[in-house]
């Protein structure tokens, strides 16, 4: 009889550089239904486990921002298929954490899974939106274009665990970024399902990294490592760890997209509102003359 | 810095550098002319050229092609082995491997040359007596070529003298790079002078490029052309100790240099791709640019060499596979 | 040059393809028979018959239209746009998934080589559906106004020279923006776009979003005219684009057009001249010259004429001309004998006006449409091979002495759809393309395409765009008007 079945349960890991190891620290923190339930020990990152995950994102960003547009929306629509796949497991994860009914739970796993087609399909359109050629007073061609940042923390959503998760993560790699991510504190389970999805998505190993822990502690070590040029404040609330995150981070000038008062409503047409800030614009000048 | 030899002892001999052959005889006169000879060669742009590499690959070699790509792949082997490691008996064994490659069939052919460090030479030569296979050997402080120019003709002179039919040498990147191309011209030179044997004939010069150094197609083509005006009788891209070696869109461009150099003055150059050549897929699709770019005439092991070790191996297997009709293993070749 | 290295045939298998002895109208979802006489689809390699095709009649184009107005009003127009693009990303999919499939079928249909259907046709069609399902979601993003609306039912007309891409170029975009189509395939290559029927079933796509209507002239024009037809899209030769343009003038719809060429294929003389014979080969030679685009006239510098004329000759010598379906064919079968009829005509008008041609050695098969590479040098400007589209694998050389003979030359045509420079010098590059009418101009390669670049022509090229952000706007309206 199936319901005699004793479950084997899943050992919760980080998702860094392509592998699923444990923290470096060793540590692990339970986490929790809404109803206070054992639900799993996951792994608590330090800023060790950042730290590599800065160098694994960095080590990927060349390959990653170098692939072509069409490539990148190929492997960002393959995270959509491979997702769609597992969105039962999902769907449970996210019903258990957030405390959802099982068809809200669906519902937001849905909205995820959109939310990468809706980025597969701007890697290869950002150009010709947000680029331009540049009709200079002069014998000379010029154009600009958008090009990736770089390394981009993200402190991911704390309530909205995985719809939140896929719309911070979603836009950076869009542009061509590679991430380096710390999930919600309370429900990271499904981020590591996540993780779980991309590596099997043709994902470049590196390109996300996904640390579960607690973004307070993370957080300031990212906000002033020096190899990170950029960090989304999703996952704090505007206000005191936010506002000491940013100064931190104006020690290396990086992009900060800036907590809101509280968490959006995420199913919201997202725009461009969350690529534009991880995208630098280079001009070009070329002389024109026989 | 002080040299044990006087590092231009050698190169402040009395005889002139002799010059290239015609209709290029002047363009080494002076550093001023050689530079603008070398740039004013056609560019190469890299985008249509590993494109057109990349078309080439994909050709399909199939049944009687096939089987006649890797007996012909076989025969242009240089066996190789150049390792700190080496021994004399590392040496006897791959001698023996170049000979009879196939031990269970005496139908394969052997390899053209066993390729080897100056100081084993004379074992191999004698591995190898009687056999027609020529013995090859790095020389000129291989594979940086950071040593004097004395020691590096000594190199050569010794690895002559334990009876070499081949040099393979390097030229000096470090010079290229600076644009003294008159130096590098007159270093192939002077080991061209030197692979002359007491005895009359002459060793075989293939110059390495190691263009994995010089990274760019137009300093693969510019340092071609050097390498052939200063007599080699050979083009080499590398020692196969840097990364990228052998690549199709820089064997390409070698191609096209031998091509428009024998149809500008009628000498005919080899060229030798070394090092990441590891599949019978990687050496038809070789002959397949050597077929379609410099042509048929140079489909042959004295024209044309692969610089590899495992190479040999897959060619085998694969020989096996279309003789037997099943896949062969690992376990029915010799591990080198 | 004989070699001993001759390659083996390697010919594409054709039994992954399940060809049927008849095929019929895929209309409002469903095959169906078609009212007019059937007609016969040739191998042209072989000129064996492929299959038996339905032919559409007025009646039939009626009930296409119809099936399409109503997908519009009840599915397709009312669908979220983000389940459009769904719709898009899952063709996009089948058609990578069956490639293999489409790219022989192409291959026997057109007489193009596998290489080209495998490695070009196949995988640009998907990649325009992959673009332009991501598009469905974000056309307020596209700079072509806040709501841009689709127009309603598309009726579109395609050549025989890319069947499945050209059916991409044109379903792709009309789709994401909203419209729904009946198409029209060419009378010579009807195959691909049949099956491409069968992969709108498998996407589970409504039925009469797409409408596939086989047939010859009478078919299309029927398409054309048919008063519920909101927008005409039209791919093909000047005089027909011209009789549409007639057609559709004085009524609502709207109408882009993408006709010949003659395309001026300039090298100068500091040019990589390799990779520019690479780049005039593949100007000219690649799907057989039947190219819209293709480097048909060869104008290169004086002083490095005879240098790349003795380069191309040679390169052109290792041409494979032969089976479609071998993998190592480089030039495949001329589409009809239609076809084959007027390149050997105005080839011959080429000799006959003092032009020299030249051709390679080798042989040509005896059953199918076959015709040799050929270059015409001493080709003047006045030549009638130096001014009408051929549409075959024939080269004019013509020469000039600086860059203002250049362009003068090559803008001296009716035409306008592309050009090519080849030179090592990026600001002569942009002052020569600053100067060349035409509406694709590759610098140092050669007929590139790309989803996200847009296609099409000046002058009598045609107008409208086919791709890219300026692509959509051929299929909405708020934008303009």
């Amino acid at each position: 009889m199936s319901t005699d079945r004793l479950p084997v349960r899943k050992t919760y890991k980080l998702y860094l550089g392509g592998a699923f190891p444990r923290s470096e620290s060793g540590r692990t923190y339970e986490v929790h239904d809404t109803k206070g339930h054992f639900l799993a020990n996951a792994a608590r990152a330090s800023r060790k486990d950042a730290r590599d995950a800065v160098v694994a994102a960095r080590g990927a960003f060349w390959k990653w921002s170098g692939a072509t547009a069409y490539n990148r929306g190929q492997v960002l629509y393959r995270v959509a298929e491979v997702m769609e796949g597992r969105a039962a497991q999902f769907a449970e994860e996210v019903a258990a954490g957030e405390g959802l009914s099982a068809t809200r739970a669906r519902a937001a796993v849905d909205a995820a899974i959109d939310r990468w087609v809706w980025y597969a399909g701007w890697t290869d359109k950002l150009a010709a939106v947000l680029g331009s050629s540049n009709p200079v007073a002069g014998p000379y061609f010029g154009f600009s274009t958008p090009e990736p940042t770089g390394v981009v923390a993200v402190l991911a959503p704390q309530r909205s665990s995985l719809l939140g998760l896929v719309s911070v993560l979603g836009p950076v790699l869009a542009g061509g970024n590679t991430a380096v991510v710390v999930t919600s504190k309370d429900r990271p389970l499904p981020a590591v399902t996540l993780g779980e999805v991309l590596a099997t998505s043709d994902v470049p190993g590196g390109v996300v990294n996904l640390l579960t822990g607690d973004a307070a502690e993370i957080g300031p070590w990212l906000a002033e490592h020096a190899d990170v040029d950029g960090i989304d404040l999703a996952g704090t609330t505007a206000g005191g760890l936010a506002m000491e995150l940013e100064r931190s981070a104006a020690g290396t000038v990086k992009r900060v997209l800036r907590a809101a008062a509280e968490e959006p409503d995420w199913t919201a047409d997202p725009g461009l509102t969350r690529m534009t800030p991880f995208l630098e614009t280079k001009s070009v000048w070329h002389p024109i003359g026989v | 810095m002080t040299h044990v030899l006087d590092p231009d002892a050698l190169s402040r001999e009395s005889r002139p550098v002799p010059a290239p052959l015609e209709p290029f005889a002047d363009v080494t006169r002076s550093d001023a002319a050689f530079r603008a000879f070398l740039h004013g060669l056609p560019g190469v742009d890299q985008v249509g050229a590993e494109a057109r590499a990349k078309v080439l690959g994909t050709r399909s070699i199939k049944t009687t092609a096939k089987a006649w790509a890797i007996d012909t792949a076989i025969s242009m082997v240089d066996l190789t082995t150049l390792e700190g490691s080496d021994t004399p008996g590392k040496v006897r064994s791959l001698a023996a491997k170049a000979r009879r490659p196939d031990p269970a069939d005496l139908t394969c052919p052997s390899v053209a040359a066993v390729c080897v460090y100056g100081d084993l030479a004379g074992i191999a030569k004698d591995a190898l007596a009687g056999t027609g296979i020529n013995v090859a050997a790095v020389a000129t402080a291989f594979p940086s070529g950071r040593a004097s120019r004395a020691v590096k003709l000594a190199d050569v002179r010794d690895a002559v003298a334990n009876g070499a039919d081949e040099i393979d040498m390097v030229i000096d990147r470090g010079a290229f790079l600076a644009g003294r191309y008159l130096d590098v011209f007159e270093e192939i030179v002077a080991v061209k002078e030197v692979c002359t044997r007491r005895e009359g004939g002459s060793a075989h010069l293939k110059v390495i490029l190691e263009t994995g150094e010089l990274v760019t197609l137009d300093n693969v083509r510019r340092a071609s052309w050097l390498a052939m005006l200063a007599g080699g009788d050979f083009i080499k891209t590398s020692t196969g100790k840097v990364s990228p070696a052998a690549t199709l869109p820089v064997c390409l461009v070698m191609l096209e240099a031998v091509r428009d150099f024998r149809a500008a003055t009628g000498r005919q150059v080899g060229v030798k791709p070394a090092g990441g050549i590891r599949t019978t897929k990687d050496a038809v699709k070789h002959l397949v640019l050597i077929n379609e770019t410099a042509g048929a005439d140079w489909l042959s092991p004295d024209w044309f060499r692969f610089g590899a070790s495992s190479l040999l191996n897959d060619l085998l297997l694969q020989r096996q596979k279309l003789r037997t009709g099943h896949y062969s293993g690992p376990d029915h070749v010799s591990v080198d | 040059m004989t070699s001993p290295f001759e390659y083996a045939p390697a010919p594409e298998s054709r039994s992954i393809l399940d060809l049927k002895p008849s095929y019929g109208l895929f209309v409002d979802g469903e095959f169906t028979d078609g009212t007019g006489a059937p007609m016969k689809t040739l191998n042209p390699a072989t000129e064996e018959v492929l299959a038996e095709v339905a032919t559409g009649s007025e009646a039939d184009v009626d009930r296409a239209v119809r099936a399409a107005r109503r997908a519009f009003t009840r599915a397709w127009g009312p669908m979220r746009p983000a389940d459009r693009g769904k719709y898009l990303f899952r063709i996009a999919r089948l058609l990578q998934e069956r490639a293999r499939e489409f790219a022989v079928l192409e291959s026997l249909d057109n007489g193009k080589p596998i290489r080209e259907s495998r490695d070009v046709d196949v995988p640009l069609a998907a990649a325009h559906f992959f673009y332009h399902a991501g598009w469905a979601d974000k056309l307020e993003h596209a700079g072509l106004g806040p709501a841009p609306r689709p127009l309603g039912v598309a009726g579109q007309v395609i050549p025989w020279n890319f069947p499945l891409l050209m059916l991409a170029w044109k379903i792709a975009p009309a789709l994401a923006t909203g419209n729904t189509v009946v198409l029209k395939p060419a009378e010579t290559t009807p195959l691909t776009a049949l099956l491409f029927a069968e992969v709108c079933q498998q996407a589970d796509l409504p039925p009469g979003v797409v409408n596939i209507v086989t047939g010859a002239g009478d078919t299309g024009r029927a398409v054309i005219n048919h008063p519920d037809v909101d927008k005409v899209a039209f791919t093909g030769s000047t005089a027909v684009g011209q009789s549409i343009a007639r057609a559709v003038a004085g009524t609502h719809k709207r109408l882009t057009l993408e006709l010949g060429g003659k395309a001026a294929n300039i090298v100068f003389d500091d040019a990589p001249v390799d990779q520019a014979v690479e780049g005039i080969v593949r100007g000219i030679f690649f799907n057989q010259g039947h190219v819209c685009c293709a480097g048909s006239r060869l104008l290169v510098q004086e002083s490095v004429h005879d240098e790349v004329v003795a380069s191309l000759q040679r390169r052109i010598g290792t041409l494979r001309v032969g089976d479609p379906l071998d993998k190592n064919t480089d030039l495949g079968a001329i589409n009809s004998a239609e076809q084959l009829e007027r390149i050997r005509e105005l080839v011959d008008v080429g000799e006959a006006e003092g032009a020299h041609r030249w051709q390679p050695d080798g042989e040509l098969p005896d059953r199918g449409f076959w015709f040799k590479p050929t270059v015409f040098t001493d080709v003047s400007p006045a030549h009638r091979i130096a001014r009408d589209e051929v549409f075959g694998p024939v080269l004019s050389v013509l020469t000039f002495r600086t860059p203002d003979e250049a362009v003068a030359k090559a803008n001296n045509t009716t035409y306008g759809l592309s050009a090519g420079v080849w030179s090592e010098k990026g600001s002569r590059i942009l002052a020569i393309t600053d100067q060349l009418r035409a509406g694709v101009v590759w610098a140092n390669t050669f007929n590139e395409f790309d989803p996200t670049s847009p296609f099409g022509g000046y002058k009598q090229s045609g107008y409208g765009r086919e791709g890219g952000r300026q692509g959509l706007a051929a299929y909405l309206k708020g934008a303009e008007q």
